[in-house]
């Protein structure tokens, strides 16, 4: 059979097990997000229409909540290197299947990552002039266009990876592994630089104070890895109770014990930035004045979620930090969604919206996204839901679920 | 098992890959909302810098033609260079701005700025005599009947032009960049709207289009340049370009102009003789954020 064909049956093959063959509960979150998805059709085409104007950002906050989406889920891409390092670099046998879901959400998360930011530009149709050769990418001094140049290299080798695994699989063919493994190993250094590269898009920026830490890297890279593996904890005990998808405990186990250790680099590294700012008490305090309360006697709307993400970082710290409540199911998962949420604040709400709050002539402006940023927002999450829900339903089904298995060509 | 072998098409070369890439885009403009020439014309075009004399040449026709017909009179785009052995400098006296905002609407005028909604490229900040230049007092609505406000004084903010600008080097396409004369130009057809820029300007000077510019057709000033007042675009950045239009024929900006106290100032910095240079050697001067390093070429001063 040519290579041509097998793609082609490997494609139709795997669609149907992407559509077919669900429950009740699947077709209905597939439908879910396919609302969702339509309603920010709708609103994107109206943003198109009457411009930027229809978010709340103004020149004193010029990114909003979708940089911030943006900046949260690059940290979500880049945590599938947390699962990646024990299970290659050490050979960790339990861990190994795992690492085809990290990549995978990789590639969801960085599709909704370059959506939040075509959604965020004010001339989506000049996209193609950050294209090298046909564009005019301003290398090396733009952080920008290194971004854009690491985000998509990133993309294509998880993409690579995990099709072609998948392909294997699909065929019961050994995959190479003078393929897989180099490509595995480069795509460790490549989701360090992802999120670094972006930290050094805020920090590299004398006029934004806040911003301008040199431990804002070293941060980004320490919060993703506890908000990523989160994610792929309850993920892992779903799937483990709708499909034949197998996972030991031991593994979940282990992936909490590292969350664990990151959280607390992670509280680390925030109370040095805490402390620096509140001890040396210079003018630069103002944004985290502005954070925590609010200036000039009004109060911040974005105060509440900022101590709403530090209770729940230091609380699922102790979750997971102690083994018995790492080990519970119930604290687990509690611990896991507030991880989340509390990473998803700091990067999503907390990072960016302090950072233009006061705008560098002093003036405040205060910033809360707009309906059209909430729905357009929403449609994006749906879409790399979506992505990610299909792609996870099709390796579960040729991985775990082969006897049914009836497409083989 | 071996692993599949690779797609047997080979590769693609880049030219057709250029060219395949504008047939699909020239394919989906055509299908969609914009069928005339021009606009594919302007999704197409090159980057200013790119073009070479005859395609100046005809951009800038395109424009006169496609401005002349939408504001219905007779409108000029130049795109006239900078002058050899000039490099421009601006000066402005505190101690006699009194806060009028002349200035601010001499420059929406002069420049095409949008009318609704309201864009201004001059931000004049007021601030109490006590506490001297602290842009954390500062206000930028005050709203007197009169000015100067008792106890207040003023510090109009708008684009420094620095030697070392933030806004260039951060650009991921390279819409913004330093003219020889010193002046940073935005090319309003290159920008992608990141409003990366935006957040890298320590001074506050970017404007963002958020909406469609407006302005009513009989107060468009026609006289306009590429890099500088022509009317601009939804979704793309642009600020203060030292009125090149004027700049570069010798004339003074129009803020300069309108000012009723003279306490802007503006000149060559290479000509030993010049105002601007009399004023940077004699007066007492400072520099709006020094510490970033920006060198602005625009010099705070109290004359009196």
């Amino acid at each position: 059979m040519s290579f041509v064909r097998k793609a082609g049956n490997f494609v139709t093959g795997t669609a149907r097990m992407a559509f077919l063959g669900g429950n009740r509960v699947y077709y209905a979150w597939l439908l879910l997000l396919a609302v969702c998805i339509t309603q920010a059709l709708f609103a994107y085409a109206h943003q198109f229409e009457r411009g930027l104007i229809s978010t709340n950002m103004r020149d004193s906050v010029s990114w909003g909540f979708y940089i911030g989406n943006f900046t949260f889920l690059v940290g979500v891409a880049a945590a599938a290197v947390l699962l990646v390092i024990p299970a290659y670099v050490y050979n960790w046998k339990p861990i190994k299947e795992v690492v085809l879901f990290g990549e995978m959400l990789a590639v969801a998360a960085i599709v909704m990552c370059l959506l939040f930011v075509l959604v965020d530009m004010g001339r989506p149709d000049r996209f193609w002039h950050l294209i090298p050769g046909i564009g005019h990418m301003h290398l090396p001094s733009s952080i920008m266009a290194w971004d854009s140049v690491v985000l998509n290299i990133y993309l294509v080798i998880n993409l690579s990876v995990a099709s072609y695994l998948v392909y294997c699989a699909y065929y019961r063919i050994q995959y190479d592994r003078r393929i897989v493994v180099p490509l595995v190993i480069l795509s460790i250094p490549m989701a360090i630089s992802i999120h670094t590269v972006t930290a050094f898009l805020y920090n590299g920026m004398a006029s934004r104070p806040y911003w301008n830490s040199a431990i804002l890297a070293p941060r980004f890279i320490f919060s993703a890895f506890c908000s990523g593996p989160a994610l792929l904890l309850i993920l892992f005990q779903i799937l483990r109770k709708v499909s034949a998808f197998e996972i030991k405990d031991e593994a979940i186990h282990k992936i909490a014990e590292l969350m664990a250790y990151a959280m607390g680099f992670n509280l680390f590294l925030f109370g040095a930035e805490i402390f620096k700012e509140y001890y040396s008490n210079t003018h630069h305090l103002v944004y985290y004045q502005y954070l925590f309360r609010g200036l000039h006697g009004t109060a911040s709307p974005i105060a509440l979620y900022a101590w709403t993400s530090i209770a729940f970082s230091i609380i699922s710290f102790f979750l997971f930090l102690i083994p018995k409540t790492r080990r519970m199911p119930l604290t687990m998962n509690i611990g896991a969604v507030m991880i989340y949420l509390s990473v998803y604040i700091e990067k999503g709400i907390a990072l960016i919206i302090p950072g233009f709050t006061p705008d560098t002539l002093g003036q405040v402006y205060q910033y809360v996204p707009s309906a059209i940023e909430l729905r357009v927002a929403a449609g994006v999450f749906g879409v790399g839901f979506l992505l990610f829900t299909l792609m996870v339903k099709v390796s579960v089904s040729i991985l775990f679920e082969r006897g049914n298995q009836t497409v083989h060509a | 098992m071996p692993a599949p072998e690779p797609p047997a098409n080979g590769y693609t070369r880049r030219d057709s890959v250029v060219l395949g890439f504008f047939a699909l885009a020239a394919a989906a403009m055509s299908t969609g909302c914009a069928t005339d020439k021009l606009a594919l014309d302007e999704f197409v075009q090159k980057h200013f810098k790119d073009l070479s004399g005859d395609e100046l040449k005809d951009r800038l026709a395109q424009m006169e033609k496609r401005y002349s017909e939408e504001y219905g009179k007779s409108v000029k785009v130049s795109a006239t260079p900078p002058l050899p052995g000039v490099l421009f400098g601006y000066a402005l006296d505190l101690s006699r701005c009194i806060g009028c905002r002349r200035c601010v609407y001499g420059c929406v005028e002069e420049n095409n700025l949008s009318r609704d909604p309201q864009t201004h490229w001059i931000t004049v900040l007021e601030m109490d005599k006590e506490t001297g230049v602290d842009l954390r007092h500062a206000d930028a609505y005050y709203d007197h009947e009169t000015v100067p406000h008792p106890g207040k004084f003023y510090m109009p903010v708008a684009c420094q032009h620095c030697e070392n600008p933030p806004c260039v080097k951060v650009c991921p396409v390279q819409a913004t960049w330093k003219e020889p004369d010193g002046i940073v130009v935005i090319d309003d057809d290159w920008g992608i709207g990141c409003r990366r820029c935006l957040a890298a300007c320590p001074y506050g000077a970017r404007r963002f289009n958020w909406g469609k510019p407006s302005i009513p057709p009989d107060e468009l000033n026609p006289n306009t340049e590429y890099l500088g007042n022509r009317p601009r675009q939804r979704g793309v950045v642009e600020k203060c370009s030292f009125c090149l239009q004027r700049t570069r024929k010798g004339l003074y900006p129009k803020c300069v102009e309108v000012c009723p106290v003279g306490a802007r100032k503006f000149g060559n910095l290479l000509d030993p003789d010049s105002e601007i240079r009399y004023i940077i050697e004699n007066k007492r001067v400072f520099i709006l954020k020094d510490e970033l390093n920006t060198q602005p070429k625009f010099f705070y001063y109290y004359g009196l």
